[in-house]
C-alpha cells in the first residue's frame, strides 16, 4: 500500500448518511481524516459531474453514501444514485481512472460504526489505488 | 367571533429546566401564551450542567443551547427570572397566580453582558453553578449560554448591598444597568393551567458520614465530576481532583449513594439515573486518558433504557470494572488518596487505594418543593416528591396543575421530555377551547435585496467549547479565512450557539453589509434552524446561510490527528464559503394543511394517543390490523392497580369519541405525502381506500417474546409473565394451594447477543406478580432468579416490600452459568443454579415457573417502516428522531411514535408518551398553515425539452407538462407544484437537459464547493 494522504470526497444524504456521520462524531469514533464530507438532500441529487469535478479537481476518490437500500426516504434516490455511480465507473476506465475510485455504500442513521468502517475501508482501497493520475498532471 | 369562552389561554410553566422548556415550547406551539417562571437567573437547570448525555455521549449544553434560544427568542414565551411562587387561586381554566420577582439589581433592557462588572467585583463567592468546586464573582451569568444573558447581583454576597461600601460595578458598568434601589415585586397572572417542572436536588453527601465527603477533598460528587469534565467547568475540561490538581489515574464511581438505603439516609427509592451516569463518566474518563483505571461498585446495574445495555456493555469493552459490593469503610491516604474496603461478592475482603472517589449521589425533591406545594396547593407523596395520579402520573392532586420530570421520580432526560409534552398535552387540552386567545405573531424586518449585490461573507468558526478547539487550531483556521474570495469578516466564537454569539452575528452583518454567512461549528441537522432564524432577525433571507461541520464530522472524530483536523476544518471552511458566495435568495410559500390525525395500531398507545388528540379538537383516524381493541393491556393484571379495566374503559371512551374514526381489521399499505398533507392508502375488509391526514403516530406496539428454552411450549407448568398474570386475574385455586412454591427466571433469552436490550419491565413484573401470590398464599415459597433486579425509580419499593416478605432473589450471571430447568418427578420442575453466596449449585423444586422473557418488537415492523419511511434500530424498534430530545417525534417531519413500538416500558410511560405525542400533533395541527417550499426543484422553461424523464423520475409523481404561460404557441414544459415537491433533487440529476434547478443545492454550488474542497485556496480577486 502506498503512503500517501489521499483526497477522498463523500456525498452524503441528509437523512441517512450524513446522520450516521455525526452519529460516528456522537459516538467519537475515530476514522481516517482524509474523507471530506458534501451534504446532498438524498443520493439520488448526486448526479455523475459532482464525481468528475471532484477526480478533474484531483480527488484520488468519490464515493456516495444514501441509506440503505428500501430505506431511502424518497423510495428509490438511493437506487438511481446506484445506478448512476455503476455507469459512471464503466466510464471512468476511457478517461484513465480505476474505476474502485468511486463506490456507493449503504448506511442508515443509526450507523455510526459502520459509517466509520466504511470510511476506512474506502480509505485502504484508494490507498492502494495510489495518487490519482490526474493529480500528477495537475501538479505538473 | 366574539371569544365566549371563560377559560384563559395561558399556561404557567414553573421550572426552566429541561421539563419546563419542553412543556412551554410545546403549549407555545399548540396556540397558548406561556408564562415560565424560574427560581434562578437564567433557564437551562440541570442539563446545562452536564458534560455529556448518555447514551449517545452528546454534549449535553450543546443539546439545549437552541432549545434555550428558542425559549428566549419565542414570541409566546414570557421568561420570568429570579421569581417565586406565592399563590395559586381560583380553579381548572381560570387561575390567579400570585408571583414574587425578586430584584436582579440589574436593568435587563440596558446589561449588555460585557463582563466588566464581575471583572471589578472584589467579592469571590462560591460558584454554585461549577457545584461550589471553585469561585465566581458576586455580580454574575451562571453559564456562557444562559438565557436571557444578563448579570445578576447576589445580594446576600454583595459589599455594597450588605455593608453599603463598594460600588464598583455601578462605576464600571458602561451601560448604566446596576440598580442598588432594586425591590422585589409581586404580581398576579391569569393562567388556564399550571405545568410544575421545578426539577430535583442531588443528594447532599454530608450526612452520610461513611464517606467522609464534606472531610476529604478527594471525595466528590458525581455532580461535581460533571463539572470538572466540562469544558466550562472549573479546570476547562481537564479531569483533576481537587486537593492537588493532580491527573488521576484511577478512579472509584461509588453507586446508591442517597439511593436505595434506609440505613443512613432515608431514600428507599432508586434515583433511576446514577448507573448510566457513572458508566458514561467511566466512560469519559477513559476516552480522556486510556491508562485511567475506572471502577464502578454497584448493588445492581440498572441500565434499562434504549441503547442502555449496549452502552454498559461498550464500557466493560472499554476496560471499565464493574463490582458488585457495597464499600464498607473510606480510609485517607496522606497523599490524598483514599483506600476503599469492601467484601466481593465470594465473601473475600479487598482493600483498593483509589485516587480520586466519585459518589454517585441520588436524586432528591428540592428543598424549597415543599412550600412551592403548599403555594400550589398540590400534595407531596411520602418520598417528598408531587403526589401524582396512578397510571396518569403527570396529573397532580389538584385539577389543571400538571407535573413532569424529576419533580415527580427520579428520571432521565428522555422521559422527563416525554412526560414534558405529556404536561403539555393535559394543560393544552383543559383549555383547548381557548386556543389562540393569547397567542402573538412575530414580525420580521423588511428583507434586504442583494440580489445584485457582490457577495459579502462573514465566516464564524466556533470553538465549542474545548469541543473543536482542542483538536483544532481555531485561530489559525480564522486567519487562513481571512483572505478566502469574498469573506469579509472572519473571527472565532466559544459557542456560535449562545445567545451573545448570535448577537454579535446579526451586529455583524450590519457592521460590515454582510449579504452570505458560513458558520463553522456542528451539525445543520440541529443548528441551521438558529442561525437562519438569526439572519432573518438581521434582515437577511434566511437561505444565505451554510455551515461547515467541524466538530461531528471532524474534531470529535480525529482527535489524536490535530493536524489532518485542522487541515480538514479549512478544506471544509473552504468549501462552504464557495458554495455560500453562490446562494440565492429562496422563498417558503404558505400552504394548508389537512387537520387530522392518522394513529396506527389501537392498543393503549394508540388509544391513548387518539384520545388525546380528539380531546385537543382534531379528528383521528384510528388503525387496527385485528378486530379487538386493547392490545397487550387486556392480558396485564397488577397488584397496583386494575389494568385491564383502566383499558377497557379506554375503548368505551374511544369507541364513543365522535371525533375517532375506528378502523379494524385494518393495515396500511402505502403512505405519501409531507407533514400537513399525508395520503395513506389502507386495506380493511371492504378493500383499499384512502386517507387524507396531516401527521401520522405509529403506535405499533410490541409482543412478549416466545423462548425456545427452559422447556416453554412442553410442559405446563412453565409459563411466560403474562400467562402468570391470566392466572392470578383468574384468581386460580392454584395460587393457594398450600406448601407450593413458585419460581421467576429473568432476562430469559434477553439481555444476551441475540437480544442485547433489556426489557425493562420484567424485574418489576415478576415481583409484582411474586407479592400477589404472598398476598393470597403468605406460606408459598418464592424464588427470583435474577441477574441485576431492575427496580428503578419508585420501583424500588416493590423490591424491599418483597424481600422483607420472604421472596428469595439469587443473583446469576451469564459467565457463571444460567440457571437449568428440568421436569422432575411428581410435576415439579428442577431449576439447578450456582448460588452466588454460597458458591455452589443448590437445586429449587418448583410447581410453577415463570419466564420474564422480555419484550420483541412488532413483528410488522419491516412493514410498518416500508410504508411510513422510518427507519428501525438495530433491535427492530422505531428509530426516533433524537434519542434524548425528541423521543417522540420520528425523523419525518409530521410522524411520531409511542409505546412499544419506541422500546419496551411500562403502561404509565406508554401513556406518558402516548400523551406527549399528542401534544407534538397538536403543535402541527393548530396551525393555519405551514411553510412549504424552500428547499425545492424549479423547472426553466427554456430549456426544457418535455422529454419527461422528470416525470417518470419522480418518487412522488410531483412533475406535470404545462402550457407555456407566457406563449401558448410554444411548447409546454415540465412544472413542480412547490408545495408538492419534496425536495429530493432526484429529478435534477436525472434531467438530461440541466433544466431543473435544485435550490440551495444547485449544480453551481454544489461543483464549486467540491472543487473548493480539493483545490488550495485561490487568492482573492482584487
Amino acid at each position: 500500500m502506498s503512503d500517501f494522504d489521499p483526497k477522498i470526497i463523500a456525498f452524503c444524504c441528509q437523512y441517512c448518511a450524513y446522520n450516521a456521520a455525526d452519529t460516528a462524531g456522537s459516538m467519537r469514533l475515530q476514522y481516517s481524516p482524509d474523507v471530506e464530507i458534501v451534504l446532498i438532500p438524498c443520493s439520488g441529487r448526486f448526479d455523475v459531474i459532482l464525481a468528475l469535478k471532484a477526480f478533474e479537481s484531483g480527488a484520488d476518490g468519490v464515493y456516495v453514501a444514501g441509506c440503505l437500500e428500501g430505506g431511502c426516504h424518497f423510495l428509490d434516490g438511493n437506487i438511481r444514485a446506484k445506478k448512476r455511480v455503476a455507469y459512471l465507473q464503466k466510464e471512468l476506465k476511457a478517461i484513465g481512472l480505476e474505476p474502485e475510485r468511486l463506490a456507493m455504500v449503504n448506511v442508515s442513521a443509526s450507523q455510526g460504526p459502520q459509517f466509520a468502517q466504511n470510511v476506512d475501508d474506502f480509505t485502504a482501497v484508494v490507498k492502494g489505488l495510489g495518487p490519482s493520475p490526474f493529480k500528477k498532471k495537475l501538479a505538473a | 367571533m366574539a371569544n365566549t369562552t371563560t377559560k384563559t389561554g395561558a399556561v404557567m410553566v414553573i421550572g426552566g429546566g429541561i421539563a419546563g422548556i419542553q412543556s412551554a415550547l410545546d403549549l407555545a406551539e399548540m396556540g397558548f401564551y406561556v408564562y415560565m417562571v424560574e427560581k434562578g437567573p437564567a433557564i437551562g437547570g440541570r442539563m446545562a450542567q452536564l458534560d455529556k448525555t448518555f447514551p449517545t455521549n452528546d454534549c449535553s449544553i450543546c443539546m439545549i443551547s437552541p432549545k434555550l434560544n428558542d425559549v428566549g427568542g419565542h414570541i409566546n414565551i414570557e421568561i420570568l427570572t429570579l421569581t417565586d411562587v406565592l399563590s395559586v387561586k381560583g380553579q381548572e381554566g381560570d387561575f390567579s397566580v400570585t408571583l414574587r420577582k425578586n430584584p436582579r439589581y440589574i436593568d435587563m433592557s440596558k446589561c449588555i453582558a460585557c463582563g466588566e462588572c464581575a471583572n471589578k467585583c472584589p467579592k469571590k463567592v462560591k460558584n454554585s453553578f461549577n457545584e461550589n468546586v471553585d469561585t465566581r464573582k458576586a455580580i454574575y451569568v451562571e453559564y456562557a449560554q444562559a438565557v436571557p444573558l444578563k448579570f445578576s447581583i447576589n445580594a446576600e454576597e454583595c459589599i455594597y448591598l450588605t455593608k453599603g461600601k463598594c460600588g464598583n460595578c455601578q462605576k464600571v458598568c458602561p451601560a448604566g444597568a446596576v440598580n442598588y434601589e432594586d425591590k422585589a415585586q409581586e404580581v398576579t397572572l391569569k393562567v388556564g393551567s399550571v405545568v410544575v417542572a421545578s426539577g430535583f436536588d442531588v443528594f447532599d453527601p454530608t450526612v452520610a458520614e461513611t464517606y467522609r465527603y464534606s472531610q476529604w477533598p478527594n471525595v466528590i460528587t458525581s455532580m461535581e465530576y460533571e463539572r470538572i469534565l466540562s469544558a466550562s467547568g472549573p479546570f476547562q475540561g481537564h479531569i483533576v481532583r481537587p486537593s492537588d490538581h493532580k491527573e488521576p489515574k484511577k478512579i472509584a464511581w461509588l453507586q446508591c449513594v442517597g439511593s436505595r438505603d434506609i440505613n443512613r439516609c432515608d431514600k428507599r427509592y432508586c434515583s433511576a439515573v446514577c448507573c448510566m451516569y457513572a458508566i458514561k463518566e467511566a466512560v469519559i474518563s477513559k476516552e480522556h486518558d486510556q491508562e485511567m483505571e475506572a471502577a464502578v461498585f454497584y448493588m445492581d446495574i440498572r441500565t434499562y433504557g434504549k441503547d442502555f445495555e449496549k452502552y454498559y456493555n461498550r464500557a466493560q469493552d472499554a476496560g471499565v470494572r464493574f463490582i458488585r459490593s457495597r464499600v464498607h469503610t473510606l480510609t485517607p491516604e496522606p497523599d490524598g488518596n483514599v483506600t476503599l474496603e469492601y467484601i466481593e461478592e465470594n465473601g473475600e475482603r479487598k482493600a483498593e487505594t483509589f485516587e480520586l472517589v466519585i459518589l454517585s449521589v441520588g436524586l432528591t425533591p428540592r428543598l424549597n418543593l415543599k412550600k412551592l406545594a403548599e403555594n400550589v396547593d398540590i400534595d407531596l407523596n411520602e418520598d417528598g416528591f408531587i403526589q401524582t395520579l396512578p397510571l396518569t402520573p403527570i396529573n397532580s392532586t389538584r385539577p389543571g396543575v400538571f407535573a413532569c420530570g424529576a419533580v415527580n421520580e427520579p428520571k432521565d432526560i428522555p422521559s422527563t421530555v416525554m412526560e414534558a409534552s405529556a404536561a403539555a398535552e393535559a394543560a393544552g387540552r383543559v383549555i383547548a377551547e381557548a386556543k389562540g386567545t393569547l397567542t402573538k405573531t412575530r414580525t420580521y424586518p423588511p428583507e434586504r435585496d442583494v440580489k445584485d449585490e457582490v457577495p459579502r461573507i462573514g465566516v464564524f468558526i466556533c470553538h465549542c467549547g474545548i469541543n473543536i478547539a482542542s483538536v483544532i487550531k481555531v485561530e489559525e483556521v480564522v486567519e487562513y479565512c481571512k483572505d478566502l474570495p469574498f469573506v469579509e469578516h472572519c473571527t472565532n466564537t466559544l459557542f456560535a450557539c449562545s445567545a451573545d454569539s448570535l448577537g454579535k452575528i446579526k451586529d455583524a452583518i450590519q457592521e460590515h453589509k454582510l449579504n452570505r454567512l458560513v458558520v463553522a461549528s456542528c451539525t445543520p441537522r440541529t443548528h441551521e434552524p438558529m442561525f437562519r432564524e438569526a439572519l432573518a432577525q438581521a434582515g437577511l433571507n434566511k437561505y444565505l446561510f451554510e455551515m461547515a461541520n467541524i466538530r461531528d464530522q471532524d474534531s470529535w472524530v480525529h482527535q489524536k490527528e490535530p493536524v489532518k483536523a485542522t487541515q480538514k476544518a479549512k478544506d471544509l471552511v473552504r468549501g462552504a464559503v464557495a458554495k455560500a458566495a453562490l446562494l440565492e435568495q429562496t422563498y417558503q410559500t404558505k400552504m394548508g394543511l389537512t387537520k387530522e390525525a392518522l394513529v396506527v395500531g389501537a392498543g393503549a398507545a394508540g388509544m391513548n394517543t387518539a384520545l388525546s388528540i380528539a380531546q385537543l379538537g382534531y379528528p383521528v383516524h384510528l388503525l387496527e390490523q385485528t378486530d379487538t381493541l386493547g392490545g397487550n393491556g387486556l392480558k396485564i393484571f397488577s397488584r397496583e392497580k386494575d389494568v385491564r379495566g383502566y383499558v377497557r374503559n379506554l375503548i368505551q371512551e374511544v369507541e364513543a369519541h365522535p371525533l375517532i374514526k375506528i378502523y379494524k381489521n385494518t393495515v396500511p399499505k402505502s403512505s405519501h405525502g409531507f407533514v400537513g398533507n399525508f395520503d395513506t392508502v389502507c386495506k380493511g375488509p371492504e378493500g383499499e381506500f384512502t386517507i387524507a391526514h396531516g401527521v401520522t403516530v405509529l403506535c405499533a406496539g410490541g409482543h412478549a417474546h416466545k423462548p425456545a428454552s427452559y422447556l416453554y411450549g412442553e410442559n405446563p407448568n412453565v409459563l411466560l409473565s403474562l400467562d402468570m398474570d391470566e392466572l392470578l386475574a383468574s384468581d386460580d385455586q392454584v395460587i393457594k394451594k398450600p406448601g407450593q412454591t413458585f419460581a421467576f427466571i429473568q432476562c430469559v433469552e434477553s439481555r444476551d447477543t441475540d437480544r442485547p436490550y433489556c426489557s425493562k419491565i420484567c424485574c418489576t413484573h415478576s415481583i409484582e406478580s411474586a407479592l400477589t401470590i404472598l398476598d393470597r398464599n403468605p406460606e408459598a415459597t418464592i424464588y427470583i432468579l435474577c441477574r441485576d433486579v431492575r427496580t428503578y425509580g419508585f420501583r424500588e419499593k416493590l423490591y424491599q416490600e418483597a424481600r422483607s416478605r420472604g421472596v428469595r432473589f439469587i443473583k446469576y450471571c451469564l459467565d457463571c452459568g444460567k440457571p437449568e430447568l428440568a421436569a422432575g418427578p411428581n410435576g415439579k420442575l428442577h431449576i439447578t443454579i450456582k448460588d452466588h453466596i454460597l458458591n455452589r449449585p443448590v437445586l429449587i423444586e418448583a410447581d410453577y415457573v415463570t419466564l420474564a422473557t422480555g419484550i420483541d418488537p412488532t413483528p410488522m415492523r419491516e412493514e410498518i417502516v416500508e410504508v411510513f419511511k422510518g427507519q428501525l434500530s438495530a433491535e427492530g424498534f422505531l428509530f426516533e428522531a433524537h434519542m434524548k430530545l425528541r423521543p417522540v417525534d420520528l425523523a419525518t417531519d409530521g410522524q411520531f411514535l409511542a409505546g412499544l413500538a419506541h422500546y419496551p416500558k411500562p403502561l404509565e410511560e406508554t401513556i406518558v408518551q402516548s400523551k406527549a405525542a399528542a401534544a407534538r400533533v397538536a403543535t402541527i395541527l393548530s396551525k393555519e398553515f405551514i411553510m412549504v417550499g424552500g428547499v425545492i426543484a424549479v423547472v426553466d422553461p427554456e430549456k426544457c425539452a418535455v422529454c419527461c424523464t422528470c416525470v417518470r423520475a419522480c418518487p412522488v409523481q410531483v412533475p406535470k407538462i404545462v402550457r407555456n404561460e407566457k406563449d401558448p404557441a410554444l411548447r409546454g414544459h415540465a412544472y413542480m407544484e412547490p408545495a408538492m415537491c419534496h425536495g429530493c433533487g432526484v429529478c435534477v440529476s436525472e434531467c438530461p437537459g440541466k433544466a431543473i434547478k435544485f435550490q440551495f443545492f444547485t449544480d453551481e454550488q454544489l461543483l464549486a464547493k467540491v472543487e473548493a474542497m480539493i483545490v488550495e485556496k485561490k487568492a482573492k480577486p482584487a
